[in-house]
């Protein structure tokens, strides 16, 4: 009666705390922990990995993680979801198999989902008539074919709670919904039917609430200086029941704070139509969530309500989209503004002399500290001690591109005095991987999904 | 009285696409109130008019006494296409809470009346 189950995250996105996973699972009772590696362009990077080698193409950081724990998973049965698989789930298990033999861990069953990577098959999808048009632009897939890296279907929670039944410790996704991550565990353990909306919707909206970690326990607070303890935050847990209402905690002994405020802001975050928020599994109303305080640090929230699926997955996709570049040099004052601008003069005037013109879209010309990203919000100050001056461009062209990077380093020289802090050498060209969001149908992705469990 | 949003409200913003999204939530059923009624798509346009390019949209959430707003073409192209320091929009919540409203007295939070 009355089982809960705690579910937590311990990775936000590629490249968040290496230690929170593991303070996670020591800190405390943890059935699930839930791990997302793939930010929206990570796949293009993967695709370059496993091309070089093609037993690489998954996020190594995960890997790193097991080792350090495995042992631990196994005696204590923890389970982890995680999206680490990439654009290679078998690898990543090879390589999980191989540091359970090297640290005499036997009988781990290790899942992998795949079905989600669909860039072998998308000539054949366009050809079929599938348009897959950019959800930001409208513009049909077959604008960018020749220049796509990646493209993956977000699969939802359906393969995990598979791969959960059929006894894996270890769950190895390419692309899934981070909100998945929890609710797959929640169908897994309480065997919520597929028209079950509203419990879907809660599962769906405790995975919101965990996905970007630290997010919802102090993190990115708007009243910072209120948050205890920061630097040793504690990484959310969902204790959840049953009839999909769930608990948002943290481990004790742990920094950070759970409140309704710092669930609220997490909800509303990246949100669109807060009615609206749509995964392969539910459409779920964030309109209905009801948040109470239940004590220090635990924040229930009920009252969730969902709506039926849609007929389409998302798509993920990314291509090459040319050139960009940027770069910075630090003026001190006195009069450090004045400097900033003359030494933005210097580099664009010295490049038109050269040749090189970029259109006002495809340049940037930033000073830091005099309120860069919110001009016109805040105040910038009239004689700042010194500025940062970042400069960037892009182009199709990659020449123009690196043109532009040769011409920051002879301000030192050749611009005002008080120009130092350049110590990268010349800003190189970066290959712009841009993102394309998309719709395809459901039935081309899920009648191939596969859900493979072996042990080792 | 003249009240900054900051003192009345906490904010969390992010990307979608080349469009910010800004949460904006109320300390109380009351401000929330007040904050729907002055806080407009119009007003929030022209507080970001050196970031903003597109229009915004609204989105009402009376249930965390929160908006949310949709800012469009405000992020320079979007995440890796950007050439913009905040590429994602991650400070346009700071941005909102210095906005300042009209605020009836006695709803004004005693540290600031």
């Amino acid at each position: 009666m009355n089982k809960t189950i705690r579910i937590g995250n311990g990775q936000g996105f590629w490249g968040d705390s290496i230690d929170a996973p593991v303070e996670l699972l020591r800190g405390g009772e943890i059935d699930y922990i839930g791990l997302d590696y793939l930010a929206e362009v990570t796949l293009s990077i993967m695709m370059r990995q496993r091309l070089k080698d093609p037993r690489l193409g998954y996020a190594s950081d995960f890997p790193a993680f097991v080792r350090r724990v495995l042992p631990e998973l196994k005696e204590r049965n923890v389970r982890i979801i995680t999206n680490a698989g990439g654009l290679n789930p078998r690898g990543c298990r090879e390589k999980i198999f191989e540091i359970a033999r090297e640290l005499g861990v036997s009988g781990v069953r290790v899942g992998v989902v795949e079905g989600d990577d669909v860039f072998a098959r998308l000539p054949s999808l366009v050809e079929a008539g599938h348009k897959m048009a950019n959800m930001d632009t409208g513009e049909p897939i077959s604008t960018v074919t020749d220049r796509l890296t990646s493209a993956n279907a977000y699969l939802g929670a359906r393969p995990v709670a598979q791969a959960l039944d059929q006894g894996a410790l270890i769950v190895l996704c390419g692309r899934v919904t981070d909100t998945a991550l929890a609710l797959g565990p929640l169908v897994h353990e309480f065997g919520w039917a597929e028209d079950d909306w509203d419990r879907l919707a809660a599962g769906t909206i405790a995975g919101h609430i965990l996905e970007c970690g630290a997010q919802c326990t102090g993190g990115n607070f708007s009243r910072f200086w209120e948050v205890p303890d920061l630097w040793n935050v504690g990484y959310p847990i969902a204790e959840a029941s049953a009839d999909g209402t769930f608990v948002i905690t943290k481990h004790p002994n742990t920094g950070g704070m759970v409140t309704t405020e710092t669930v609220a802001e997490q909800l509303v975050y990246e949100m669109g139509n807060p009615e609206e928020y749509v995964t392969p599994d539910v459409v779920a109303d964030f309109t209905s969530v009801r948040l109470e305080q239940q004590g220090k640090d635990r924040v229930r929230v009920s009252g969730i309500t969902g709506r039926p699926r849609t007929p389409f997955l998302k798509l993920s996709a990314s291509y090459l989209a040319g050139w960009k570049s940027s770069g910075q040099i630090t003026l001190s004052g006195p009069r450090a503004i004045e400097k900033a601008k003359l030494a933005a003069e210097v580099v664009w005037k010295r490049l038109e002399r050269a040749g090189v013109t970029f259109p006002n879209d495809d340049r940037s010309t930033e000073m830091l500290g005099l309120a860069a990203c919110l001009p016109g919000i805040l105040t910038a100050p009239e004689d700042p001690a010194e500025v940062v001056l970042r400069l960037g461009v892009r182009d199709a062209d990659r020449t123009k591109v690196e043109r532009f990077g040769q011409e920051i380093a002879p301000l030192i020289t050749a611009g005002p005095p008080g120009v130092t802090g350049f110590a990268g050498g010349r800003p190189k060209p970066q290959e712009v991987v841009a993102y394309w969001p998309a719709l395809v149908a459901r039935e081309e992705i899920e009648n191939r999904i596969q859900v493979d469990v072996e042990e080792a | 009285m003249k009240v900054l949003l900051r003192d009345i409200a906490h904010a969390r913003s992010g990307d979608k696409g080349d469009a910010s999204n800004v949460g904006l939530i109320a300390a109380s059923a009351a401000l929330y109130e007040v904050i729907r009624r002055e806080v407009t798509p119009e007003r929030v346009k022209a507080h970001f008019a050196q970031v903003c390019r597109g229009p915004v949209d609204r989105y009402d959430v009376p249930n965390l006494n929160a908006l949310n707003f949709i800012l469009h073409d405000a992020l320079g192209g979007g995440g890796t296409e950007s050439l913009k320091t905040d590429a994602q929009g991650k400070t346009h919540a700071q941005g909102m809470l210095m906005m300042e409203i009209e605020v009836p007295d006695d709803l004004v939070p005693p540290a600031r009346a």
